[in-house]
């Protein structure tokens, strides 16, 4: 009996301790930053997405000019298009995640390809050797597939932004975000429709 | 004998006290832990309005296009093929695409079922949607690079879409998957290599470290207990069935996840694989 009191009284530290240990890890004061590096890494399946389809692009704008040469307009708005994307992403600051002005510039570039890309295929329907070329007809399902991608990762993406600024703004998180992570700012989501319908007026 | 009754006394006031703090802080910690554990459950279940089939085994015809021949002829291609190569195909019909597109519907629902190898992702679904007309090849993350966008394409134009328009499902869909399976298993060392690969038993290091915790601390409330009067050891009972009943729960929780692969007993489920929309569709 007296064993079991000076026992416990030893204990009493070691207790607290594994209680304290057993309530944070039931209060999820890790959920903040596991949120952050998943959302981060979703982040860059959708750039590697959109950098997979700007690959393809210049194949594509050769693979017409063959057959449909004198639709110049349309095969430079595509080329210029993926130029100035291709610009943004280099450019592309490393807290773009948290940054709505770099995010707005990034979302825009791209849907202006999008919306560049969308012409040229609608303008190759018009030529019916191109449309029965294997190659073209190779790099429209590969550009049907990647666009595919991109919008799965998009919501793969927003989905965990979505995790991840719930976790900042509710309860218990905005605890832990009040006092352990003051730098963690909520992330940014597309707004920007994926694809511009009109043509772009800037020429650069 | 007084000093000692006197100490005896204060000894038991002083346990009594930390008791009936410690119930308190006990009953604190667990329902937090219950309640950050049924947040966690009720994030996990995904809001999706979709009502998916059941995965019933490698071919599930839900719009009824097939015969009990071809499931059967196809159940049996199909199982060879993820013996040899641990690729996992799975054919499916269904009877309405409940308003999505092909390619939406093929993502969720092979995130869903999870078809394909943990880690490897290589899953492949075989979409029929009969009544929207729309066929699809849905490629998981890990055989993209060997069932391409075009190579899909190709199968549903070629071998699928034609005997589709001639009314012969069952003809369109078993050359698909022979197309398939072929174009999956024209590289030997490719899928060799695919096959090789088993899944290491992960140890889940956090919920190792939170079980020993669990025990170091009911350990030492076993201890106070173990030690008291027999007034208190009735109470002791009853929070000594409740938080038994907890860690019991838990445990069946944590264990749950590691698990959840294929059984070669002739029930079939997913390997916990995933998709990121690769593949083709095509309509006829």
């Amino acid at each position: 009996m007296s064993y079991a009191s000076s026992v416990l009284r030893l204990a009493r530290i070691p207790v607290l301790v594994a209680c304290l240990g057993l309530l944070l890890a039931g209060c999820g004061v890790n959920n903040i930053p596991s949120y952050d590096e998943a959302a981060k890494a979703k982040w860059s399946d959708v750039l590697n997405q959109y950098q997979r389809r700007a690959d393809l692009i210049p194949n594509l704008v050769e693979t017409v000019k063959g057959y449909a040469a004198q639709e110049r307009q349309v095969l430079e708005e595509v080329t210029n298009a993926r130029a100035r994307a291709t610009q943004v992403q280099v450019q592309i600051p490393p807290d773009i995640v948290n940054n709505p002005e770099a995010f707005k510039r990034f979302q825009e570039a791209q849907a202006q390809l999008t919306g560049a890309l969308g012409r040229l295929l609608a303008v190759s329907e018009r030529y019916p050797d191109l449309k029965s070329n294997q190659n073209f007809l190779a790099l429209q399902s590969q550009l049907e597939g990647t666009e595919n991608r991109i919008a799965v990762a998009r919501r793969d993406y927003i989905e965990a932004v979505r995790q991840y600024n719930t976790e900042l703004r509710t309860f218990p998180g905005i605890i832990w975000a009040s006092t352990l992570y003051k730098n963690n700012k909520p992330m940014e989501t597309f707004t920007v429709a994926e694809d511009v319908k009109t043509p772009p007026q800037v020429k650069f | 004998m007084a000093p000692q009754a006197g100490g005896g006394e204060m000894r038991g006031r002083h346990t009594a006290f930390y008791r009936e703090h410690g119930v308190l802080r006990l009953s604190a910690n667990l329902a937090a832990v219950a309640a950050a554990t049924l947040l966690a459950l009720l994030l996990l279940v995904p809001a999706l309005a979709l009502d998916f089939p059941v995965l019933t085994g490698r071919v599930v015809d839900d719009a009824g296009i097939l015969d009990a021949g071809t499931r059967a002829a196809l159940t049996q291609k199909l199982a060879e093929f993820e013996a040899k190569t641990s690729d996992q195909l799975v054919v499916v019909t269904l009877k309405s695409l409940q308003g999505t597109s092909v390619e939406d519907f093929g993502v969720e629902l092979g995130r869903h079922w999870q078809i394909g190898q943990k880690g490897k992702n290589n899953g492949v679904l075989l979409i029929v949607a009969p009544n929207e007309r729309k066929v699809r090849i849905e490629v998981g993350y890990g055989l993209e690079g060997a069932l391409t966008d075009a190579v899909s394409r190709l199968i549903i134009e070629n071998a699928i879409t034609p005997r589709f328009r001639a009314g012969d499902f069952p003809g369109g869909i078993t050359r698909g998957v022979d197309d398939i399976i072929s174009v999956l298993t024209g590289d030997a060392a490719e899928w060799q290599q695919r096959a090789a690969k088993r899944p290491e038993p992960t140890t889940r290091w956090d919920s190792l470290l939170v079980m020993v915790l669990v025990v170091v601390v009911f350990g030492f409330v076993f201890l106070t207990l173990v030690g008291t009067i027999p007034r208190n050891r009735g109470r002791g009972r009853s929070r000594d069935g409740w938080s038994s009943g907890w860690s019991s729960g838990s445990g069946s929780d944590w264990s749950s996840g590691s698990s959840g692969g294929f059984s070669d007993g002739g029930g079939f489920s997913g390997g916990g694989g995933s998709f990121g929309g690769g593949g083709s569709s095509g309509s006829w």
